[in-house]
């Protein structure tokens, strides 16, 4: 029980890690496309004529 | 004390320094820029705005800031062609984003300021999308003076650029993202946390000092939740409150306000029920369907913003055998370009030289990519595949026929239709019902937590999305399928269509005719026939011209008549050609020719001493003519044809396709009472048509399509332009807006439903927090995604092609 103490305050501080790693990539445009990188893989690299 | 800025309301440190009579009394002012933009407000005669204003004015910018242009810059013509587009003679139209808008009287303020300066014609204020429309004459006005004049006001403007707009866009939805997943990730957590006191039993295994540590890690992780998840809520219950409309924001913040500060108490105290869990649960849920909302409208608006914007920036333009590389919007009509294969197409414009296939799908969503030859016409943002072509330029920038389309379906989608507006109204007169059992199911109770459970559970937030959602999915996926909506309540009206009245030349035929029998009726022979026939039809736009091409006589003062032909002179002699009855009038005796054979026009060529010849023409059905008419009575439409042409052709026409209505003859104004009184007797009728004999017709339908090859005149008119040259997708846009509006009764009914069942039992006391947060959330969740499935199971967009093939064979099949 006396682990709480350590590991309640831990885990709201693991919590705004996790967001500010969130918020990291949501500026470096992680999300800014969710359909294109699927669809790389499949894709060529030769633009298409 | 010292007194406030009349103007932006900041102290005056310099009493009398700066001072000018307002509303009749004189004011004063904190800075020169103040005292400035007051004296024009005054001066202009705006005054009425420091009435109005629901907040203090912006201070001027003092020196411009370094991001923004001069005005003057504005005036470069090439500069213009970018974001101006000319919208009739002596005038043109540009869209300005207006900035450091504050309030409604900001924006009646610069439409006043607008109209009022010599020059401009037309001035329009959004006041949802807080952009203004204006059109003005370049010889009176310049473009910076508008500029100007608003920056004399106080406010900021720039002109309307689609790539500063889609920065705005994606702004907003990373913004939305993050709210979401602040919101969700914080609900996980408390959820933890509140775990072990909903399990707890009470006998001390859960000591007090826990609990009390975990109330407060609750409290301070749902406190980003409140803060910055719960922005949008607070803002747009505050806005409604200012204007004591209150719509769907005021009873989510009041609940989700409410509930934290008591839950925020009871922790501070160490006493009492804390629901932060709930809380947390219920804007992240709330979030979601946002979140969905908004993915659903951006969505609509990338179809529509790839027709604007896909436009290659640089053009090859052909100079005295030399290649130039210029910008594709200083391109100018009349400009020879060259088109390399996998680029695309510049501008609108015809080809010159050279032979390749186009791949249109962008616009029209026919996949099969078009042979282009010589003379074939090209769409600005369509993409050259095989073979470089030299085009001539008839339209760029603005002014293409892509950027005329983006332009309509803009037009509608900033209107609301009315469906919207019904539900809105009813979803503000439930808000207040709402408020008001809140506040007296809290007093009966005694229980503050019934009266925040009321303002969640029965906030009427799926109501206000049935209708919104499920239409701009649909608007969206005609788009995709080559269908411009151009009015907001259209789909409404085609869902409810009972009768569809059809057009034969150019919209159930290909439109394009040839001469398969020249009868000589008088002394004049073939070559000349042809040559008078070609003069005359030379400046008409109808279908039927496109048959007389070569070399024409120079005939003179040709003018048109819908529906009957042209007339002109030439060499001093009247000459005629069109239908009979148009021809006799100029004749006086009728024609004696043997009767047409079906499926064949016949036009009459006449002067004044008589008759000349007769023309057999022939236009070919379109493959896809017969699935349409089969579709349309599948879904148990009633089907008219009404044609200008000749009555037997329209008639084996008719019964061919197995229409049992047809009309033929007829001149516009049969077309237009032909739908009068089919409305007289109660019915909708939806009418497709082509051409500008049918302008008027279309505007008294209740419901209208044109097909994309037509005049332009007639899209203006139109409810549906169809962008593909293929009666394909009409069908589909049916099917599409009879689900659409089955789908909206069906949120229509669910969200009453849902509202009439969850008052009384909040009222009652008899829902928690979170059972409020769970069937509030839970009933807007299912009202937008019933809205997604209008476009889901539809027949695939390309799926007809398969069986149709791409060229349509010169004598069809009908079976």
């Amino acid at each position: 029980m006396e682990s709480l103490i350590v590991l309640i305050p831990l885990s709201v501080a693991v919590v705004f890690l996790i967001g500010w790693v969130f918020w990291r990539a949501l500026e470096g445009g992680q999300f800014d496309d969710l359909e294109r990188p699927a669809r790389t893989i499949l894709e060529d690299d030769d633009a298409p004529r | 004390m010292t007194a406030a800025c009349f103007h932006c309301g900041l102290p005056v440190l310099e009493a009398g320094r700066w001072r000018a009579p307002v509303l009749d009394a004189p004011r004063e002012f904190c800075c020169a820029g103040c005292e400035a933009i007051a004296s024009t407000i005054a001066a202009g005669g705006f005054a009425h705005y420091y009435e109005t204003r629901a907040q203090p004015g912006t201070r001027p910018l003092g020196t411009r800031p370094p991001e923004l242009p001069p005005a003057l810059s504005y005036d470069d013509p090439q500069a213009q062609k970018q974001f101006t587009f000319s919208s009739g003679p002596n005038e043109r139209s540009a869209t300005l984003i207006l900035d450091r808008i504050r309030c409604a009287a900001c924006l009646w303020l610069n439409e006043q300021t607008l109209r009022s300066l010599p020059g401009v014609l037309r001035a329009d204020v959004n006041y949802t999308t807080q952009r203004a429309q204006v059109s003005w004459d370049p010889a009176r006005c310049r473009f910076s003076d508008i500029i100007e004049a608003i920056r004399a006001v106080g406010y900021e403007a720039y002109p309307y650029d689609p790539q500063r707009q889609s920065a705005l866009e994606h702004g907003a939805r990373r913004k939305a993202l993050w709210r979401l997943f602040v919101a969700g990730f914080g609900a996980m957590q408390v959820m933890m946390y509140a775990f072990p006191a909903y399990v707890d039993d009470g006998a001390g295994t859960l000591s007090p000092g826990a609990e009390q540590l975990m109330r407060w890690a609750s409290l301070l992780l749902t406190l980003p939740v409140i803060v910055f998840s719960c922005g949008p809520f607070f803002s747009g219950a505050w806005r409604e409150l200012r204007r004591l409309r209150p719509g769907m924001d005021t009873p989510i913040a009041l609940g989700i306000g409410a509930g934290f500060a008591a839950s925020a108490w009871a922790t501070l105290r160490g006493t009492g029920a804390v629901y932060f869990d709930s809380i947390a649960m219920l804007v992240f849920l709330l979030l979601g369907v946002r979140y969905l909302e908004l993915a659903v409208r951006q969505r609509a608006a990338r179809s529509l913003d790839r027709l604007a914007r896909w436009s290659p920036s640089i053009a090859f333009r052909l100079e005295d055998n030399s290649v130039k590389q210029v910008q594709a919007h200083a391109l100018e009509r009349g400009d020879r370009v060259l088109v390399p294969a996998g680029d695309r197409v510049p501008a609108d414009g015809v080809v010159e030289q050279g032979q390749s296939s186009v791949d249109e799908s962008l616009l029209t969503g026919e996949p099969v990519p078009l042979a282009k030859t010589s003379g074939s016409g090209l769409i600005a943002g369509t993409l050259n595949l095989e073979q470089p072509l030299v085009m001539r330029v008839e339209g760029a920038g603005t002014e293409t026929r892509a950027a005329a389309i983006a332009r309509l379906i803009e037009r509608a989608a900033a209107s609301r239709p009315r469906l919207v507006a019904a539900a809105d109204r009813l979803a503000h007169a439930l808000t207040w019902a709402v408020l008001a059992v809140a506040v007296l199911a809290g007093l009966h109770s005694g229980n503050g937590w019934v009266a925040i459970a009321v303002l969640v559970a029965t906030c009427p937030c799926a109501l206000a999305l049935a209708a919104p959602v499920a239409l701009t999915r649909a608007a969206g996926e005609l788009l995709a399928r080559g269908v411009a909506l151009t009015r907001s309540s259209a789909l409404e009206a085609l869902a409810a269509a009972t009768d569809v009245v059809m057009d034969k030349t150019g919209t159930l035929t290909a439109g394009q005719f040839r001469i398969v029998r020249l009868d000589l009726l008088g002394g004049t022979d073939e070559t000349e026939c042809r040559a008078l026939a070609s003069g005359l039809e030379a400046v008409s736009r109808h279908p039927i011209a496109r048959a007389f091409d070569g070399n024409g006589s120079a005939v003179q003062e040709i003018r048109n008549f819908p529906g009957s032909g042209m007339a002109g002179r030439l060499d001093g002699r009247s000459i005629r050609i069109g239908t009979e009855e148009f021809c006799r009038e100029l004749t006086a005796v009728a024609a004696l020719v043997p009767p047409p054979a079906p499926g064949q026009t016949p036009v009459y060529l006449a002067d004044e001493r008589g008759w000349l010849a007769v023309f057999l023409l022939e236009d070919a059905l379109r493959p896809e003519a017969p699935d349409l008419v089969a579709a349309l009575h599948a879904a148990g439409l009633r089907l008219h044809l009404v044609s200008g042409d000749h009555p037997a052709a329209v008639a084996s026409m008719a019964a061919r396709l197995g229409i049992a209505a047809a009309l033929g003859g007829a001149l516009p104004q049969d077309k237009f009472d032909y739908v009068a009184r089919l409305q007289r007797e109660g019915r909708v009728v939806a009418m497709i048509g082509d051409g500008l004999n049918d302008a008027p017709v279309l505007a008294r339908a209740d419901v209208s399509f044109a097909m994309g090859g037509g005049a332009d005149a007639a899209q203006r008119q139109a409810d549906f332009v169809v962008m593909g040259n293929s009666l394909a997708q009409i069908a589909a846009t049916f099917t599409l807006a009879r689900r659409a509006m089955r789908i909206v009764r069906q949120n229509f009914g669910w969200a009453l439903a849902y509202n009439a069942f969850a008052l009384p039992l909040a009222a009652a006391g008899w829902i928690g927090p979170w059972e409020a947060a769970v069937g509030m959330a839970a009933s807007s969740f299912i009202v937008v995604l019933n809205a997604l499935r209008v476009a889901a199971a539809m027949p695939e967009s390309r799926a007809w092609k398969a069986s149709s093939s791409s060229s349509p064979s010169p004598s069809p099949s009908y079976s």
